[in-house]
């Protein structure tokens, strides 16, 4: 003899699962709303953003955590300049943000002053989508841009989506983007998303995703009498 | 590359259970790990390598268990892989699916030696 089997049946990710549903709680008793935003490069992540605190703020108040992998921070500078409280994350080269780094980043945020907090993960179809921040919502953003067969090949981020906002449709007639076929990829996995499209360039779409994200925002919070 | 806080995450696991089972060398270690989880096996193995060294729990062998992604029709309730589902289901062609298995990500199991046996020369 002289070995034995252990069962063990313990999650990896658990580490970074406890301190999520930290964040979460953390968040929930500010009554703060979250989300976790996230695409591959250049998708137009920071432009949605942009384009978010221009319809909302600063009604709803909004705060932003940026992830990059550097310390290059002008996302961040993109979101202080159009009115966000913003944070900026060094990820040290690490492909994805992880809940312990949101952790920092809340302290360093003043939440009693914030209705919502957008995160904007590092850009990267892969590896962000195995890991819990916290926040309240997943929105993946597509462009239109990095073809339709995405869904397909990348199906752990549109499967874990609660929302999936499609950006740069402005650049529709000059592709041969299929639309159909996209979203048909995207409901196979996750039949319940919530599907905006819209672009940051003319501001099409924006309306309608601006105010799902605003009654969100707002729904726990008692009524201001301003 | 993160593969490396993983393998951090793994190595705590792994120490934490052998100590519980008062067990002076880790020999073995099953991992499994759903085909739509992006871990890869080969970066786990180098971190390993070089997390493990001066552990309880250095040289063991990884296992790796790979589960593949299936779904399942919320129509007519017949299972399939993924991958063939491109059209929808491939009996109804209902695109109402649901991912079942492929996203497992845990440590199993793992066999040790014990302080007492090691003793006893075993
Ligand atoms: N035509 C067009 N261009 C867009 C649109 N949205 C963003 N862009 C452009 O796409 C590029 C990338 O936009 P960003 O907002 O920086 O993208 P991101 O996802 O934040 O990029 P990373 O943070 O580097 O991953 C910029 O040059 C934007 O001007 C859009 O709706 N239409
Ligand atoms: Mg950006
Ligand atoms: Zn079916």
């Amino acid at each position: 003899m002289g070995v034995k089997v252990i069962s063990v049946l313990e999650n990896i990710l658990q580490a970074n699962e406890q301190v999520a549903a930290e964040n979460r709680a953390r968040l929930d008793a500010a009554g703060v709303y979250a989300i976790n935003m996230m695409s591959s490069p250049g998708a137009g992540k920071t432009a949605l953003i942009e384009q978010t605190l221009r319809a909302l703020s600063p009604q709803v108040r909004i705060g932003m955590i940026n992830g990059d992998t550097t310390a290059a921070s002008m996302d961040a500078e993109r979101g202080a300049q159009a009115g966000a409280q913003a944070v900026h994350i060094n990820t040290g080269g690490n492909c994805h943000l992880e809940a312990h780094m949101v952790r920092q980043a809340l302290a360093a945020l003043d939440l009693s002053a914030l209705d919502l907090i957008i995160v904007e993960n590092v850009g990267n179809l892969v590896c962000p989508a195995g890991w819990d921040l916290g926040v309240h919502a997943r929105v993946v953003v597509a462009s239109v841009t990095e073809g339709a067969d995405k869904p397909y090949k990348y199906p752990s981020m549109y499967r874990g989506a609660d929302v999936l906002v499609l950006n740069k449709i402005d650049l529709l007639p000059y592709l041969d983007f299929d639309t159909e076929y996209f979203l048909r990829g995207v409901r196979l996995l996750n039949p319940e998303v919530q599907v905006f499209q819209v672009s940051c360039r003319t501001g099409e779409g924006i309306q309608a995703w601006s105010a799902w994200l605003r009654e969100r925002a707002m729904r726990n919070r008692p009524v201001r009498i301003r | 590359m993160h593969e490396l806080p993983v393998t951090q995450h793994i190595l705590e696991i792994v120490l934490r259970h052998a100590e519980q089972a008062n067990a002076s060398r880790v020999t073995d270690i099953y991992l499994v790990i759903g085909q739509l989880s992006s871990f890869i096996d080969e970066s786990i193995q180098f971190y390993w390598d070089a997390l493990s060294r001066g552990t309880q729990a250095e040289g063991a062998r990884l296992h790796f268990e790979r589960v593949a992604a299936e779904v399942l029709c919320q129509v007519c309730g017949v299972r399939s892989p993924l991958a063939e589902i491109g059209q929808g289901c491939p009996r109804c062609g209902s695109l109402r699916v649901k991912v079942v298995a492929g996203e497992e990500f845990y440590v199993r199991a793992i066999r040790v030696q014990t302080a007492d046996e090691v003793e006893r020369g075993v």
